[in-house]
């Protein structure tokens, strides 16, 4: 359980270095080693959606994937997705403009998963808006704001 | 229209759908929540909890616990004697000649546990993991004692008890009456009854309970940031145990909780526990609740058992209504949710001849609270299935048998000849139900939809529609506070004591005290939940907060426009009359060149500079107002939802046609957030109408402990929702508002399991338990093919 293993990967295009325990979260990595707290820890079973983070541009659980499985790997975060939290970008826009937060608990990840489904997709219909964000959990809004939100985004022809 | 922020609309800010000033910090990853909170030196605790609902814990072994390396403390109840004080009883009833009964209970169980979950003892080592580590190395020796695990079984003569002093496990039995009930059903030319269920389910807000709690040795006093709804009572528990003065326990929930949803508002152990744990360590100890912690140890409700029967004319006019019913309250818990049950049956209904009774079980499940709708949804469900019956028995429309029994837009204020959970009568203070109703109708098109249901059907297909109706006790007190000041900066800091868990306060008051005091809502900021802050309030529940901390805000944002006024009118030589706040300055009306700016003004105010050593005569030293608002009673809100789905009778999945939602608050502050709030709502409705089951064995086992075994909808399951709002103000506050948090969930089992009952109606299918999982639809339409 004390194993450790030195590891290096990027996070939001920054070279970082870090000796875990090969036990060791992805998202307990990044929250409690590298003080990136936006990605949350809503049920540690792959479920709820909140932890969720691009590795390598792919949406994964955060509390499914070890850090040493991020080993040599690109990481993004919600703190990447803008540099200035007073310049959103278009979709973060789009969801204070449609209330798609509430809480925000489950937004971070949320907003990961819409960036990896717009890259692949700029154009998705409103069932394949439901059906990516079918991978999270929010028990606040009823999803209907954050699923405006994206196609706002869309119909105004915005990237991300 | 999105108002902007830095300019006074025309009319206010009050009622404009404001932006809400919370996201861009969320949407950027920049959140406060209690887990995010920087923390030097953090030490973190991980609770041992029993693995049986009863049972006398014998012998508690921590030695190879203590021994890991990493860990600081393992603690048992002999450890914490200092603040082991028995718990102070909660609610008292609200039903004059009524009482609730209070077992003993202790931060850590003293002879006995009481649920499969409850915490026995509390390790804390350096790091999470570690600290879990040991968890799992304590030894707890347990002699099993019989369950009672369901209210039935807790009632039955000779269960086992779960407080022995009280001798039997009725929590509390509550009779309400109105008219005479015996005679109307003994007279009725119809009569129908029913038995239905609801069953247990959580709140599941996405972030878990949490605190982190500093122990100051220099001015022995506690700092704890809390992921709470209730800061103010957190601090009142602390304070009783622990034997300290107010000012010395410092609770702050911070800007960010994620989510609430009811169970947030109840005090817990380990809120108790982090704190003793911190003042012994010398150091901040943290603990964070998981997922399957909160499926074994947060607050639950809803499991009601309801026997109930009407009686009507044959016209379907309601004569009678006869509910009795069962609520499992857990080990623990306030008698919140079936007071409100038995007073939200009789609904938008003019109902002559009452008998509400309730008994409420002590069980051997954790503890009870209030969950999204807090009681609400249950009620909704028993009157409405039986609305659904009477149309069916008669041969009329669902929708027309409302309509001929709804209160007229006239009667208000409407007095139902009940008690309410906050102590006062049952009177609707306004509303407009038929209007509610045709207008829901309306939007779902019900003529055409009833006739597209008859196509379908006789294609074989399983269309159903479903009604629902409710009213909805809203923005109880007993009160909400506000302080109001101008800060040297010239900026108007709005501190009001509930916090929020999502709701948006920091938009929705900044709106009103912006409107209150006269400047923009730029120049406002917003503090909520810290009990240092203000010294009183009361918390985040019952749809409240709008209704109790918007007036106050309204009422101290006034006292302070006229301070800042009378120390204008002092400096720029002129009545206060003659002035007005216009960007960010005080002026003369009519010499825009006469002004004094907002942060000069402030330092005025509150500082004395230009006044030398002596405040001039009759200034009031302070640009600072508070006030308390106390309502009399509760509002009521109403809903009509109108639920159009189709049913596969083969696999039992529900597709949902259209979701309609018709929804009168009251007053609006922000439309944005109450169209959030209640589309929130809708989504939990649901998931309680179709998915989500607390399920215990007969032993207190949860055989549904993860988001596997307790599904929640996901967005490819919810609808979309369409909505409308009525507005008839409320006259029980000056802002006219009612509350809107729980709304949207009330009606959703109701119209669900109607729909489900009206689509397969062909096959005799009877609903009354909820949840309508797939599996027990298609159950369901099995038995009624098998008995026909």
């Amino acid at each position: 359980m004390s194993e450790t293993r030195a590891i290096t990967l990027t996070v939001n295009g920054q070279a970082r270095q870090a000796t875990v325990e090969a036990r060791l979260t992805l998202v307990d990595l990044l929250r409690d080693e590298f003080r990136l707290t936006g990605s949350h820890v809503g049920c540690e079973h792959g479920v709820c959606g909140a932890c969720t983070v691009l590795v390598d541009g792919e949406a994964v659980r955060g509390c499914l994937l070890l850090a040493v499985q991020a080993d040599g790997r690109r990481v993004e975060t919600v703190e990447g997705l803008t540099a200035d939290p007073a310049h959103l970008t278009p979709l973060q826009a789009e969801f204070v403009r449609h209330h798609g937060v509430q809480c925000g608990f489950c937004t971070s990840g949320i907003l990961m998963s819409l960036t990896a489904a717009l890259r692949d997709n700029a154009r998705p219909t409103e069932a394949e808006v439901r059906e990516t964000l079918a991978g999270h959990l929010c028990r606040c809004t009823g999803y209907q704001g954050m699923i405006d939100a994206v196609l706002a985004l869309v119909a105004d022809g915005s990237r991300p | 229209m999105i108002a902007s922020a830095s300019r006074t609309p025309e009319g206010g800010y009050i009622g404009a759908p404001v932006p809400r000033r919370e996201d861009a910090r969320l949407l950027t990853g920049r959140g406060t929540f209690v887990d995010d909170l920087p923390m030097p030196g953090v030490a973190h605790a991980a609770m041992v909890r029993s693995s049986h609902a009863h049972a006398r814990v014998r012998r508690i072994d921590a030695t190879a616990a203590r021994a890991l390396p990493g860990v600081l403390a393992v603690v048992t109840a002999a450890d914490v004697a200092d603040i082991q004080k028995p718990w102070p009883a909660r609610m008292p009833s609200p039903v004059p000649g009524t009482s609730v009964r209070h077992g003993v209970r202790h931060t850590l169980p003293v002879t006995k546990v009481r649920h499969a979950g409850e915490v026995v003892a509390a390790v804390v080592a350096e790091s999470r993991a570690l600290a879990e580590d040991a968890r799992d190395l304590v030894v707890v020796e347990y002699e099993p004692l019989p369950v009672a695990a369901t209210a039935a079984a807790a009632l039955a003569p000779g269960a086992p008890l779960v407080y022995d002093e009280l001798g039997d496990n009725v929590a509390a039995h509550i009779v309400q009456r109105v008219g005479h009930p015996e005679q109307a059903f003994a007279s009725a030319p119809h009569t129908l009854r029913e038995t239905v269920r609801v069953m247990r389910g959580g709140s599941h807000s996405m972030e878990g309970r949490g605190v982190v709690a500093r122990y100051d040795e220099a001015l022995d006093g506690f700092t704890v940031w809390d992921a709470t709804q209730a800061p103010h009572a957190v601090r009142a528990m602390l304070t009783y145990l622990f034997e300290l003065p107010e000012h010395r326990v410092r609770v702050i929930a911070p800007p960010d909780v994620g989510g609430g949803l009811g169970p947030k508002a109840s005090v817990y152990p380990e809120e108790v526990l982090v704190c003793w744990l911190a003042r012994q360590l010398r150091r901040p100890v943290k603990w964070i609740e998981d997922r399957h912690e909160h499926f074994v140890s947060a607050a639950q409700e809803r499991e009601q058992i309801h026997e109930v029967e009407i009686a009507f004319d044959r016209e379907g006019r309601l004569l009678a209504l006869r509910d009795v019913f069962t609520h499992d309250i857990g080990m623990y818990g306030a008698l919140v949710a079936p007071v409100i049950t038995g007073c939200t049956v009789p609904g938008p209904y003019r109902i002559p001849n009452i008998h509400s009774e309730v008994r409420a079980a002590y069980t051997h499940l954790q503890p009870s609270g209030a969950v999204r709708g807090a009681g609400r949804p249950q009620g909704v469900l028993v009157m409405e299935r039986m609305m659904d019956r009477m149309a069916e028995t008669l041969g009329l429309d669902p929708a027309e048998v409302r309509a001929r029994n709804l209160i007229p837009a006239d009667a208000f204020p409407y007095d139902v000849g009940m008690w309410f959970r906050d102590g006062a009568r049952l009177v609707y203070d306004s509303g407009d139900y038929p209007e509610l109703l045709r207008r829901a109708l309306e939007l779902a098109d019900y003529a055409q939809a009833r006739r597209e249901q008859a196509a379908l059907r006789a294609q074989g297909r399983c269309r159903g529609i479903g009604v629902a109706i409710c009213v909805e006790g809203v923005g109880l007190g007993p009160f909400e506070g506000a302080v109001l000041r101008l800060d040297g900066r010239g900026r108007v800091v709005v501190t009001s004591g509930a916090p929020p868990q999502g709701q948006g306060y920091q938009t929705a008051f900044a709106q009103i005290a912006a409107d209150a005091v006269g400047v923009r809502l730029d120049d406002v900021d917003v503090v909520t939940g810290d009990t240092a802050a203000i010294p009183y309030g009361i918390g985040s529940f019952a749809s409240r907060v709008t209704a109790n901390a918007g007036p106050a805000i309204l009422q101290a944002g006034a006292a302070l426009r006229e301070k800042i006024l009378a120390v204008g009118a002092h400096v720029l030589e002129a009545a206060a009359a003659d002035l007005e706040i216009v960007d960010g300055a005080v002026r003369v009306r009519g010499l825009p060149d006469r002004g004094v700016p907002l942060p000069q003004l402030a330092r005025l105010g509150n500082a004395g500079t230009a006044f030398g050593m002596v405040m001039p005569g009759g200034l009031a030293v302070g640009l600072e107002a508070s006030a308390y608002f106390a309502p009399t009673q509760a509002g009521y809100s109403a809903s009509a939802h109108v639920c159009i789905l189709d049913v596969d009778p083969e696999t039992g999945e529900v597709t949902i046609v259209r979701y309609v939602v018709g929804h009168d608050c009251g007053n609006v502050i922000n439309p944005l957030i109450v169209e959030g709030q209640i589309l929130g709502g809708v989504a939990h409705g649901l998931s309680n109408a179709l998915y989500e089951e607390a399920v215990y064995d007969d032993q207190g086992q949860s055989l549904a402990s993860s988001f596997l075994d307790y599904p929640l909808p996901s967005a490819r399951e919810m609808p979309r929702v369409e909505m409308f709002h009525l507005t008839t103000p409320s006259p029980i506050n000056p802002l006219g508002v009612k509350g809107a948090g729980e709304a949207g969930t009330l009606p959703v089992p109701a119209a669900v399991a109607g729909a489900v009952e009206d689509a397969l109606r062909p096959f005799g299918v009877r609903v009354n338990r909820m949840p309508l999982s797939p599996g027990r639809i298609s159950d369901l339409v099995h038995a009624a093919r098998g008995s026909s």
